[in-house]
């Protein structure tokens, strides 16, 4: 058990100490995946949103990707990435393997299907009549699709926290394109790796609390979005909740 | 519940052009719809004027929330066209779309309070704030839900949300209001409320107004005319008492409260009457034949209200209905405050093959006595009854 104590305590003291190495890892990780879900969402909502809505030959074929896609694998996708960006690779000329670019394009490709397919749940649960009505008080095409999307609201911010959730605790993808370089690429989830392997036990612990603090935020603000979707599905219902 | 608001009168609407008198204010002509091949509305042709009411009444299947779409501007036709104040306008035409408006059979209220749903049709044609609360207030006032305004929708029960939806749509003071089964989801106390609801305000903060209806019971109590809307075709448009008392097709007749006697024939004419022999050997002497009249020898139906059938004891005197029948008591069935009372000749009596339904009070029952094998004189004026070429 001695190798918790001591591994607790290390942690502890690095934690409150306001240590720079695990700061400044902390740091990287949330730019680093806080802007592969940006990229992923402004790709994800407009395909899931279309995909959700829109009828069109090979629509079921798109649905399917977009839900292979949550169980891409990050080392598959780092692959993909590696190739494209190593020197022989289409784009290497542009330098970017072993930085954060790299990175944040490998933890992209990760969310995208997440928040897509997400999206597309939640786009599709609210019922298309939303539109037909918003039409029938006046609204544009476009303020009836906005409409709608209000609708899906708190459905669309679960599907970006659930992709920055994804991304964040993934280690294959960063490892393989950002090489683990200390001071430029490191992540929590690569350092934890490597501080393992050096023995260094406390630091990875403290590193790996960190990172549970997140995981666990993110998911109170999934599961508070979610209790106060239903809440939002109840009034969609109302005309036909005769206790009410 | 709090107490009902009083009606607001209706604002000038300076904006809307004066209509020349014939001049419907829509008309649906040749509209057809078809869903894979099936001709789900075709309707020849449909008007509704400025200052009016009108029901679309029929039964589920018939094609109405097709129709409503269509009418609404939001659903593009496969063939015809609709003209509003004679111009023909297309789905998607945003100037003639946006004096429209409709109430959807299960409104869905956007996530929010009363006041930002009953806000949205005004906001979406970017009518200034200040405006737009002035004109959100009125329509809350309307229907009795100023202290609702801040609610969230979903705290709302089933008939407070169908009047938001109501609110919604006259915020907005459309010229031609939509409804879409207004009432079908409302339990009775409050179906009654909201028709009273509608009653008053339809014609006040609407120009005209179009309801769409499987209930006799809404479209008598709120139009001024009905069209009853069959298997996607309109099979008669009239006043409520054109409907009951000349009903066009046994459909109608049916549908509109009548009971049919079946399987008739013409048996001869005089005076202008018709007699029918029924398949007992039973005559009835018949005002009325609809659409025309029916050929000697014809087969055909004959309907009659319940309302219209006088029940007297079967040792009665003499009366002047040239119907009389008698017959015996097989059932009673309460409605309300009336009872249904199932009589049917026998064949040994008067009226061989004769099945009536009779409408009468509770008092009345008493007083005759009925019950299950009574017999009882069944009286029916010739007036009463209508003849209709039975379909082939």
């Amino acid at each position: 058990m001695d190798v918790f104590l001591e591994a607790a305590r290390e942690a502890a003291r690095l934690l409150f100490s306001g240590d720079s190495y695990v700061r400044d890892i902390l740091g990287l990780s949330l730019r680093v995946s806080g802007t592969a879900v940006l990229v992923g969402v402004l790709i994800g909502i407009p395909v899931g949103v279309a995909v959700g809505i829109g009828r069109f030959p090979g629509r079921q074929l798109v649905v399917a990707l977009i839900h292979t896609g949550f169980a891409l694998p990050p080392v598959v996708v780092g692959l993909f990435v590696y190739m494209l960006l190593s020197r022989e690779g289409p784009a290497g000329a542009l330098e970017l393997l072993f930085t954060p670019t790299a990175m944040v394009l490998a933890q992209a490709l990760l969310a995208s299907p997440y928040v897509a397919g997400i999206t597309l749940a939640a786009v599709q649960a609210v019922p298309s009549d939303v539109r037909l009505e918003a039409r029938a008080l006046g609204a544009t095409r476009v303020q009836a699709l906005w409409a709608h999307l209000r609708e899906a609201r708190l459905g669309l911010g679960a599907a970006v926290v659930a992709g920055f959730g994804a991304v964040l605790s993934e280690v294959g993808a960063v490892m393989m394109v950002g090489g683990n370089i200390l001071g430029e690429t490191r992540v929590m989830t690569t350092a934890i790796v490597l501080e393992t392997r050096r023995g260094r036990y406390g630091t990875a612990l403290a590193l790996g609390l960190v990172l549970l603090a997140v995981a666990f935020t993110v998911n109170l603000i999934l599961t508070r979005l979610q209790q106060g979707r239903q809440a939002a599905v109840w009034s969609t219902a109302g005309v036909e909740r005769p206790w009410a | 519940m709090g107490v009902m608001a009083t009606p607001a009168p209706a604002p000038a609407r300076a904006d809307r052009p004066p209509l020349a008198p014939s001049q419907p204010l829509l008309r649906a002509e040749s509209l057809q719809r078809r869903y894979g091949g099936r001709a789900v509305i075709d309707v020849a042709e449909l008007e509704v004027a400025a200052g009016e009411v009108l029901a679309i009444l029929g039964p589920n299947g018939a094609g109405k929330s097709t129709l409503f779409r269509l009418l609404l501007l939001i659903e593009k036709p496969d063939a015809g066209r609709i003209l509003f104040e004679g111009r023909a306008v297309q789905p998607g035409d945003r100037a003639v779309s946006r004096r429209l408006a409709g109430v959807f059979q299960r409104p869905h209220l956007f996530t929010g309070s009363v006041r930002e749903n009953v806000g949205y049709g005004l906001r979406v044609r970017g009518v200034s704030r200040p405006e737009r609360a002035r004109r959100v207030a009125d329509a809350l006032a309307w229907l009795g839900l100023e202290a609702h305004a801040g609610a969230p929708v979903h705290a709302l029960s089933g008939g407070e949300a169908q009047r938001v939806a109501l609110a919604r749509a006259l915020a907005l003071e459309p010229e031609l209001l939509l409804l879409d089964e207004p009432t079908a989801n409302l339990d009775i106390t409050v179906r009654r409320r909201f028709r009273e609801d509608l009653e008053r305000l339809a014609r006040t903060h609407a120009r005209a107004a179009i309801l769409i209806t499987h209930d006799p019971g809404d479209a008598f109590a709120l139009a001024d005319r009905i069209a009853v809307l069959h298997e996607g075709r309109i099979v008669q448009v009239g006043a409520p008492d054109e409907l009951v008392l000349h009903p066009a097709t046994p459909f109608v007749a049916a549908f509109t409260g009548a009971e049919l006697l079946l399987d008739g024939s013409v048996s001869g004419k005089e005076d202008g009457l018709v007699l029918v022999e029924l398949k007992g050997g039973t005559r009835l002497v018949v005002a009325e034949a609809a659409q025309g009249g029916v050929a000697l020898g014809a087969r055909v139906h004959v309907a009659y209200r319940p309302e219209d059938v006088l029940l007297a004891a079967a040792d009665a005197a003499e009366t002047s209905a040239q119907n009389r029948f008698l017959l015996r008591v097989t059932a009673l069935n309460p409605a309300g405050g009336l009872v249904r009372v199932r009589l049917q000749g026998d064949a040994t009596s008067l009226a061989a093959g004769v099945a009536l339904t009779a409408l009468v009070t509770r008092r009345g029952a008493d007083t005759l006595g009925l019950a299950p094998g009574r017999d009882v004189l069944a009286q029916l004026k010739a007036t009463a009854l209508r003849a209709f070429a039975a379909p082939r």
